[in-house]
């Protein structure tokens, strides 16, 4: 590899983490102030996607290869579904978070139940940002330069 | 085994919900791709026992009320089943439950194997998406599964690119065509939600009640365009015949047999269950906008449905007809238009889903589409000629089949009722049904195979089974009506009950 | 004059009926499948600014809680208060006349069943300004939603707290978040769709498509009106 856009390349590496951090931050912080899965997904996919398209697609398919991804897809969508489900087998309806800690008299369960559910939202969402992303950035350019 | 009872409405939802991402992992290759096929047929017919569950339950025990996640109602959503969504989600899911294994020899003939598990995957979330529309009681959460069910059925529909790249323009005018109306009906909860304060449909209808103003009524308007696109309610149709056309043929079978009922289903109930009765203006909307609609859609699409060469594009202009026939019984205003609706859109999925069945026996052994494929099919594939031509019978309405059911009822609604006119009509359109159906059976039956007849098979078991189930209950519901005709006059007295 | 003010108080009601129509109208003349997507996007646009609008109320704040309005929650932890009472309606009633539209008292349903109250008088303004009626009704929404999530007693306290700050009804702003999320779904697909139509017949202009289609349908382009030249002549 050339050493084009280095400092894009400086920056990268240099912004990738705290990005990172913040997501995992919006993530986790959602229940308290603005945030939560959706957009800590988003700002999650954010980072892979400057990655990609810095130092190129295949650079990042190394990293997190598509079929990570489409693993991390549905064990998101389960952590999701599932915890709804988790609470129908504890006693509860689908969703009804009470359940998981049905002894707390500050609704803990509604908590843990967010909690559990924004971190399975989040994996989802930046699992299928990144996805759609990889589709897309993917596919053979058979667009002539002509054409444009 | 109470707390597995108390549990059951969810079940249609959660169950399919869960199973979908599972079975995008599934191995599409081996075992020549019937992993995925006979996972997604288990979990539909889970689906379809928890729904017949269901309407067993509703019938002998009144209407289900579900609080998801224990929030009561107005505020929490509530899962809200009486005999007419227990109806049609058993129509959805019964449909279902056959459609996907008489989907496997089909589907792998026409898209590529690593696309099985996530074929499956999204016809269960199509499936799911078109049970939610149905089990829902909060009118936001239509919206939703409304989309759910899209978005999949989008890209089903696409896979037929690879037979024909003409699936990919339908998709993406279905897809136009669908989002649009979808927001249209968002808008239009936009404005009832901002007149009351409530998405609950049962609240919705108690903070209506007197409160006939402009906003209502516009909002009103708003959700039967939506609503009205998403059913293929002509003139909103056109998105509908090239989009099952090119669909793969097991993807057809079930959007035609389901999905346009399931938007007809949701007019009646925003029409009954939310708006009601005391508002002049849904009946007025209905007597001389969506009757003349429904008559026009009756003759036009059949008309042009003589004309059609293509098969299932021919199916597609008749769903476009019968729309007209339900949407026709319910704008009589009365509960026995209503109860000859739902029989109809019960009656209406069965039929076309076996009409579908057959095309897509055919278009798996003969390998054609058009009406060209069916010549002298009667000695080529006897058992799917016999089942085409039962189905089209019970299209036409003879007696014996639910298609004179069906016919007979609404029939007797639009004498009842004093609109005479309606009846005649009705007659008068099913006369074009036995022309364009009669025109396949001819070839079918009369005309002379063509030379490379011998190559040519009987469809395989797997197609047969189902198409064989699916007519056997076109005959069985044309000869004891307990179930669909009793079931569906109770529906409608108690929508029409809550409605006043 | 009335009209006119009537007419510009409801800006947000002009913005978004522009959006939609503007939208539909470029889905509906333009040919480009890409054009028709962006007008697509404009038009579901148009819905998310007309629902978040909606549940505005003039000098509301975020529905998040504040620190004081934790304090507060703080204090009266221990109080068990069956359901918001008056102090709740009261609340309720002052955000009406800060409401957005300003108008009749007409305090949400939810609060008021929740309250095991008699439905509320209806104002008489609710007929002749439908829009202004739903805005106050909207204001009181946002604690009630708290209340279901949350036992009896934290409601009582939130009811206090909420009495001391105005909040944005959350609701319309969640619904269309899940309605955003439906539009970007919807945009992929699109886009996946119009890409593989690219692949698969070298444009994306409707007209073309057509044009193509007929071809092989047909040999030959049946009606002229398929071909570019004709439309830009007619």
């Amino acid at each position: 590899m050339s050493i084009e856009h280095l400092v894009l390349r400086v920056v990268i590496k240099i912004l990738f983490a705290p990005i990172l951090l913040f997501a995992l931050y919006v993530q986790f912080h959602g229940d308290y102030g603005a945030g939560g899965g959706f957009q800590a997904g988003v700002i999650f996919a954010v980072a892979f996607i400057l990655h990609a398209l810095i130092m190129g697609l295949d650079e990042t398919k190394r990293v997190l290869p598509a079929a990570a991804l489409k693993a991390m897809m549905v064990v998101g969508f389960l952590f999701y579904a599932g915890t709804g489900a988790a609470t129908m087998l504890l006693g509860g309806n689908l969703l009804g978070y009470d359940a998981i800690a049905p002894n707390s008299d500050h609704n803990e369960g509604q908590h843990y139940g967010i909690l559990l559910v924004e971190f399975g939202v989040g994996m989802a969402v930046a699992s299928t940002m990144l996805m759609i992303f990889y589709q897309f950035a993917g596919r053979e350019p058979e667009i002539r330069d002509e054409d444009w | 085994m109470t707390q597995f009872l108390a549990q059951l409405p969810v079940l249609p939802i959660i169950i399919p919900l869960i199973a979908a991402p599972l079975t995008m992992l599934l191995p599409a290759r081996a075992l020549k791709g019937r992993i995925p096929c006979l996972f997604a047929t288990l979990v539909s017919w889970i689906a379809f026992a928890a729904s017949a569950a269901i309407l067993h339950s509703v019938a002998t025990a009144g209407p289900i009320s579900y609080h998801m996640g224990d929030f009561a109602p107005p505020i929490g959503i509530e899962y809200r089943i009486d005999l007419a969504n227990a109806l049609v989600l058993t129509l959805v899911s019964g449909v279902a439950a056959l459609a996907f294994p008489f989907s496997y020899a089909s589907i792998r003939a026409e898209i590529d194997d690593h696309q099985l598990s996530m074929f499956y995957a999204m016809a269960l979330i199509a499936m799911v998406g078109l049970l939610g529309v149905v089990i829902t009681g909060d009118a936001f959460n239509v919206f939703v599964f409304v989309e759910i069910s899209s978005l999949s059925t989008y890209a089903l529909v696409a896979l037929g690119a690879r037979r024909d790249r003409r699936a990919l323009t339908a998709s993406f005018n279905y897809l136009v065509m669908g989002t649009i109306g979808a927001t249209f009906f968002v808008i239009g909860l936009g404005l009832l939600y901002q007149a009351t304060g409530t998405l609950n449909m049962a609240d919705l209808k108690i903070q209506l009640a007197g409160r006939d103003n402009p906003m209502v009524e516009a909002g009103f308007a708003f959700i039967l365009v939506g609503m009205g696109l998403k059913a293929a309610m002509f003139p909103m149709h056109l998105w509908m015949p090239n989009a099952y056309a090119h669909a793969p043929s097991a993807v057809a079978v079930f959007l035609a047999a389901t999905s346009t009922k399931v938007a007809v289903y949701v007019i009646i109930r925003f029409t009954y269950t939310v708006i009601g009765a005391d508002f002049d203006f849904a009946g007025a909307a209905f007597e001389y906008l969506i009757a003349p609609l429904a008559v026009m859609g009756m003759f036009f699409a059949s008309i042009v449905a003589i004309f059609q060469d293509n098969l299932k594009r021919m199916l597609a202009y008749s769903s476009v007809g019968q729309i007209g026939y339900m949407l026709l019984g319910i704008s009589f205003g009365t509960e026995q238009g209503l109860a000859a609706s739902l029989v109809h859109l019960f009656n209406h999925g069965l039929m076309k889903g076996a009409l579908f069945m057959a095309a897509a026996a055919v278009a798996f052994r003969v390998g054609s589409e058009t009406c060209d494929g069916f010549r002298g099919l009667a000695r080529r594939m006897p058992w799917t000629a016999a089942a085409f031509i039962i189905a089209a019978l019970s299209l036409v309405g003879v007696p014996g089949t639910i298609g004179f059911i069906s016919k007979w009822q609404l029939l007797s609604a639009a004498f009842d009722s004093g609109r005479a006119w309606a009846g005649f009509l009705i007659v008068a359109s099913s006369l074009l049904s036995v022309i364009y159906m009669g025109r396949v059976v001819e070839l079918m039956t009369l005309a002379p195979a063509p030379d490379a007849s011998a190559a040519v098979r009987e469809a395989p078991l797997s197609m047969l089974v189902p198409m064989a189930i699916l007519v056997a209950a076109n005959i069985y519901f044309g000869l004891s009506t307990e179930l669909t005709v009793d079931l569906a006059e109770r529906a409608a007295t108690s929508l029409m009950g809550a409605a006043r | 004059m009335d009209l006119l003010a009537f007419a510009i108080e409801r800006y947000n009601y002009w913005i978004f009926i522009t959006l939609m129509m503007m939208g539909l109208f470029i889905v509906i003349a333009r040919g480009n499948l890409i054009k028709k997507m962006i007008g697509l996007n404009v038009f579901q646009t148009s819905v998310f600014i007309y629902y978040i609008s909606i549940g505005k109320i003039a000098g509301g704040t975020a529905p998040i809680y504040l620190p004081e309005d934790l304090k507060a929650r703080m204090a009266h932890g221990g109080d068990h208060a069956p359901l918001p009472g008056k102090d709740a309606i009261g609340a309720g009633a002052i955000r009406v006349d800060e409401s957005l539209h300003g108008g009749a008292g007409f305090a949400g349903n939810d609060l008021q069943s929740l309250a095991g109250k008699a439905a509320p008088p209806e104002g008489a303004a609710l007929h002749s300004a439908p829009e202004g009626a739903a805005n106050d009704i909207l204001a009181a929404p946002p604690l009630t939603i708290e209340d279901h999530a949350g036992a009896a007693g934290a409601a009582a306290d939130l009811a206090k707290a909420a009495a001391e700050i105005v909040y944005s009804n959350p609701l319309p702003h969640v619904l269309i978040l899940t309605a955003i999320v439906v539009g970007i779904a919807t945009t992929a697909v699109g886009l996946a769709l119009i890409v593989r139509i690219r692949e698969a017949y070298g444009t994306i202009e409707e007209d073309e498509l057509e044009a193509a289609d007929d071809i092989a349908e047909f040999g030959y382009v049946p009606s002229k009106r398929g071909l570019p030249e004709q439309r830009a002549g007619a």
